[in-house]
């Protein structure tokens, strides 16, 4: 691990910038400014990885569905969400004369203001969180809690058929996916014994043997980690549980009667709220900003933070362009029956791993009910449907 | 005026406005919304007492707080399944209709 | 008393009053909302930050949710006939105005007696854990079973019933 000058200014360069930034102004202000500073700087950042993501997303889907993407506007379609952002800020604005127009107008502007709230207890580096809070996961889900009711206002104000089932679908989704999230970031909450963001970073900063301590790698961690990937997958209504917004079937869900900017505020929510649960999910499983192998410390710790950001988002789009859509229904049976026994049974398994000690029987015993249960579960859901044999269909 | 009066003031006039609102709306639905308010006036009060009072490190008062949250939820959850149907039963969620026993 | 009290406190009864004299049902939830944020922001400013974030988890994450949808399932969002107030409305009102003349005369009265100004505490998030399954544990289980037993019913009570054959 080198602690050379180099490698502690890269990491911390961020940081003595804002300092810097801030030094200019009197004593009494310099709080409040430093916070104004750090909050600029998230504000500007993501909706530039925003826009980098709509090109990447269309790419991505574009080579997986066997198709080039947008590839006019700039070389390999770079430039893009240029002509995305020119088209949306000059479409006309749109108001239904039956809708509730202050209601209408808030929805969007409340939900960008909950999805950006997320982003102030994330550790995106050493040192570099806005808010250090002893409760930071706790008012990281007390935001995402409020961006379901402006789902819900978006889709009531619109006094359209489509856009009202929409938002039920969507609001419904939400609640039914809240408690299996709650659930498998609480299973992290209980071994590292804190909320606060930053410690459990810092309880995943360890290595023994030259690996990590991250909590993807023990395997009450790792099924919470794919609980959690799930939930998160249904919280932002991307595919395959996309049906509340499902292009093909309710035309745009809650968000048919938006048009021009408070359309790409809809999206621009959609996209943010993506990163800010990748980076939790990251901070909570992946080791947020720590180095995947003791000698690769010397890399600053945001350019961990966001590689990792960015690998969650591209399984999300890989996973978008490889599943079918899931009905209602079953996406609803499958948080209440199968994600939340499961999420429950993983609590009781960070339990004994946490009380067994350390040795090579806790992760035989924790493995060993873990995949019996999903097993187990399977095969009892399994058994009361008549499937026939699979089939297979090649194109020609 | 101590800021634990100003505190108090809120929640008492928080709690007379919820329960001018279950009084007087005509909508069920609308009651539960006065007794939530209600209940919202009394967890004010708990937690400002909490702050001002003498032993806020023994934390009975944001205990007392969060065990009022969970059960408000609880009983708004049940109220408004009877609320949903009783709806069912008598296609009006008017109180003020709803005056005889005979269903 | 502080400015930033004062605004929380104007947001709070402006969306309290919202909620019980708006016509539009969906516009009182919303106005309900308002209210609850409001007092989830004077939570913090009472430095009780677990019961602010609990209150926007628990409240405006569920409870406002929940009374949402029972508008939408009931069809309170069209306007009744009659008008929303009751027949009998200048007695609730006068009730109302009553008990906050009492409540008001109580805590003036005794303002004298009131603590000034005492220091923050220091509440840290394990505090809490430590006194919710040490002195208060038995709360805390009867909370638990009060909680399955409200879902339970709440789903039982809002079932479709078996339709009646002839």
């Amino acid at each position: 691990m080198s602690t050379t000058l180099f490698t502690v200014t890269a990491d911390q360069f961020f940081v003595l910038l804002q300092h810097w930034v801030v030094s200019f102004l009197p004593g009494s202000w310099q709080p409040v400014a430093a916070t104004v500073v750090s909050s600029a700087a998230i504000v500007l950042l993501f909706p530039i990885l925003f826009a980098l993501t709509t090109v990447f997303e269309r790419k991505g889907l574009a080579r997986i569905q066997n198709r080039l993407g947008p590839n006019r506007v700039g070389p390999f379609g770079i430039l893009q969400p240029m002509a995305d952002g020119i088209k949306s800020l000059t479409k006309e604005d749109i108001v239904p004369t039956t809708a509730d127009a202050a209601v209408h107008f808030l929805a969007p502007v409340l939900l960008v203001v909950a999805v950006f709230m997320g982003f102030a207890v994330l550790p995106m580096g050493r040192n570099m969180v806005l808010v250090d809070m002893d409760a930071g996961l706790l008012f990281y889900f007390a935001m995402g809690a409020s961006t379901e009711l402006s789902v819900f206002m978006a889709g009531w104000s619109s006094r359209n058929k489509y856009s009202l089932l929409g938002a039920m679908r969507a609001v419904a989704q939400m609640i039914s996916y809240e408690v299996p999230l709650l659930l498998s970031a609480v299973t992290v909450v209980m071994i590292t014994g804190s909320l606060s963001l930053t410690k459990i970073v810092a309880a995943q900063d360890q290595y023994s043997y030259g690996l990590p301590h991250w909590y993807i790698f023990t395997p009450w961690g790792f099924a919470a980690f794919v609980l959690y990937a799930i939930s998160t997958t249904a919280e932002t209504n991307r595919s395959p549980f996309d049906l509340p917004e499902g292009e093909s079937e309710l035309v745009a869900g809650y968000h048919t009667e938006y048009s021009g900017f408070k359309f790409a505020l809809f999206f621009l929510a959609e996209y943010v709220a993506m990163f800010s649960i990748s980076g939790l999910g990251t901070t909570l499983f992946l080791g947020g900003w720590s180095a995947p192998f003791a000698f690769l410390s010397w890399v600053p710790s945001w350019i961990w933070f966001f590689s990792k950001l960015m690998m969650s988002i591209f399984v999300f789009i890989w996973l978008r362009g490889t599943l079918p859509r899931l009905r209602q229904d079953q996406l609803m049976n499958f948080a209440w029956k199968f994600v939340l026994p499961l999420c429950l049974l993983n609590l009781l398994v960070a339990a004994l791993w946490r009380f067994m000690g350390d040795g090579w029987l806790r992760w035989v015993v924790c493995s060993a009910i873990l995949v019996l249960a999903y097993v187990g579960m399977g095969l009892i859901g399994m058994r009361s449907k008549r499937l026939g044999p699979r089939s297979y269909r090649y194109a020609e | 005026m101590s800021p634990l009066a100003g505190f108090l003031i809120v929640a008492a006039l928080l709690f007379s406005i919820g329960l001018a609102g279950a009084l007087t709306r005509r909508n069920a639905i609308l009651v539960l919304i006065g007794i939530e308010l209600m209940l919202n006036a009394a967890n004010l009060n708990l937690i400002a007492f909490w702050r001002y009072g003498p032993h806020p490190e023994a934390l009975t008062g944001m205990m007392f707080a969060i065990f009022s949250i969970a059960v408000a939820a609880a009983e708004a959850a049940v109220g408004l399944g009877l609320v949903i149907q009783i709806h069912r039963h008598a296609h009006t969620t008017d109180i003020d209709a709803m005056n005889r026993m005979k269903g | 008393m502080s400015f930033v009290f004062y605004i929380l406190a104007t947001l709070t009864l402006a969306g309290a009053l919202a909620a019980v004299m708006l016509k539009n049902t969906v516009h009182c939830a919303l106005a309900l909302t308002v209210a609850f944020a409001g007092l989830a922001l004077l939570f913090l400013n009472l430095d009780a930050q677990f019961a602010g974030f609990a209150q926007i988890l628990v409240y405006i994450g569920a409870v406002a949710i929940l009374v949402v949808f029972a508008i939408l399932l009931t069809k309170g969002s069209e306007t009744p006939k009659d008008g929303v107030f009751s027949r009998t409305w200048l007695a609730g009102l006068a009730i109302a105005a009553a008990v906050f003349a009492v409540l008001g005369w109580a805590v003036l009265n005794s303002a004298w007696a009131l603590p000034h100004e005492t220091a923050v505490p220091e509440v840290t998030v394990k505090q809490i854990g430590d006194a919710l399954v040490g002195r208060y544990v038995l709360p805390l289980e009867i909370v638990a079973v009060l909680l399955t037993a409200a879902m339970i019913g709440a789903v039982i009570v809002a079932m479709h019933e078996k339709e009646r054959t002839k």
